[in-house]
């Protein structure tokens, strides 16, 4: 996002639009990344209900994957996962490169 | 309530913000947002929330969002509330809006209590939330009147003759109870279907309501991060943090956990009771705890008959 000048700062900093939060990507804080197996899931959507981020995409009451812009590598969503073996398991970030998590 | 069905609702609070990694907050926000369905305008006070999510140029919220000062977030809601009342009646409004306010325990239990307790008594159809974190975690963990006994903070600082905070936690819920409002609830964010039962409840209230929920905040209590949802569940379990309603007067236990887990194993999983455990285990004053989460249970028990 531009940076506005002052001219075009609405007054008391009101922020005019909602959700713009979306815009930013928070995905480059994760140190451990959720890969979710879609073989394995129940779609119980225990992942959906506690993701603080609201990173886990959900399509027709299916977990369809996970949103790498905004997931913090948390790990709730692994641990709170019911199923054995887990549908979501968390990998180390270092071990998929060096590439910025909103190339995927 | 289905979760399927919630999940094709839209998000009214987006990912992007900035709290850590595993912070309790947005979860309790998630569930709570994702169970409103009419229009609603939402408060909150200064804490982590209001500097996460709403951080210009960027807002976590699709819905109106006022942030207030630190003490006033339940005057500022009720204000708001007042202003729809008077439009409603002159007929420049018809739409059915709901008010929501969010505190943290510093911004409700200490500096907010008087606003909070003024809004009750006024009774504005509103719903405050408190996410109760037991200390003030945005501005560095200073103890708040929410902090357990014997957690080590900036302000209670442990050493050679100091076990951390001294006092036992004041109970809000209670006294919001005593307010004799329609509808008070505690409630945690690890068990969710319980806390949208109770928001869809404190909705539909006429008149004001009261929801205390616990959400961890890791860096306080010092836990990793994907332990959050389940510590919480630990101390539901160990009946420190009991879920309960009053409606109406009428008090019930919501939840009664099959074996009553010890307090300690609480303890043990978060580095602000370490030295409760280290180097010595401090058997006395842990047995004093656990008699502390007995009493207060036995007496919930009683009112909830």
């Amino acid at each position: 996002m531009k940076a506005p000048n002052w001219k075009e700062i609405p007054p008391g900093g009101v922020i005019a639009k909602g959700g713009t939060a979306f815009q930013y990507a928070t995905g480059d804080w994760r140190n451990s990344r959720p890969i979710h197996d879609l073989e394995l899931c129940i779609n119980c959507l225990r992942c959906w209900v506690y993701c603080p981020d609201a990173s886990i995409k959900v399509k027709d009451g299916k977990v369809v994957g996970i949103d790498y812009d905004h997931c913090k590598g948390c790990g709730i969503c692994s641990k709170e996962c019911p199923t054995n073996p887990k549908a979501i398991k968390m990998f180390n970030e270092t071990d998929f490169g060096e590439s910025h998590p909103s190339e995927f | 309530m289905k979760l399927q069905e919630l999940t094709e609702k839209p998000d009214l609070f987006t990912g992007g913000h900035r709290a850590c990694a595993g912070c309790g907050f947005p979860i309790l926000i998630r569930l709570v947002m994702s169970v409103v369905d009419t229009p609603v305008v939402v408060g909150a006070a200064t804490g982590c929330l209001s500097v996460t999510t709403a951080l210009y140029p960027y807002s976590s919220w699709r819905v109106p969002f006022i942030h207030n000062a630190f003490e006033n977030a339940a005057a500022t809601i009720s204000g708001v509330e007042a202003a729809y009342c008077t439009f409603k009646r002159r007929g420049r409004l018809n739409t059915e809006i709901r008010f929501i306010a969010f505190g943290g325990d510093g911004g409700t239990y200490d500096i907010g209590l008087q606003s909070l307790s003024g809004t009750m008594e006024r009774g504005h159809r509103i719903l405050y939330i408190c996410y109760d974190n037991g200390a003030y975690a945005n501005t560095g963990i200073q103890r708040s009147s929410a902090t357990p006994r014997g957690a080590n903070t900036t302000t209670t600082p442990v050493g050679k003759k100091s076990y951390g905070k001294i006092r036992p936690r004041k109970n809000l819920t209670y006294i919001m109870a005593d307010h004799g409002i329609p509808y008070v609830a505690q409630a945690a964010i690890s068990h969710w279907r319980d806390l949208m039962t109770k928001t869809k409840k404190a909705l539909e209230t006429e008149g004001p309501s009261f929801i205390n929920v616990m959400a961890p905040c890791r860096l306080s209590w010092g836990n990793n991060p994907q332990e959050t949802v389940d510590l919480v569940e630990e101390a539901v379990n160990s009946c420190c943090w009991p879920l309960f309603e009053v409606e109406n007067g009428k008090w019930r236990l919501n939840f009664k956990p099959k074996t009553k887990t010890p307090y300690h194993h609480w303890l043990r999983r978060q580095t602000r009771f370490r030295h409760l455990f280290h180097p010595t285990e401090n058997e006395e004053l842990i047995q004093d705890l656990q008699a502390e989460v007995d009493r207060n249970w036995e007496e919930l028990l009683s009112r909830c008959q």
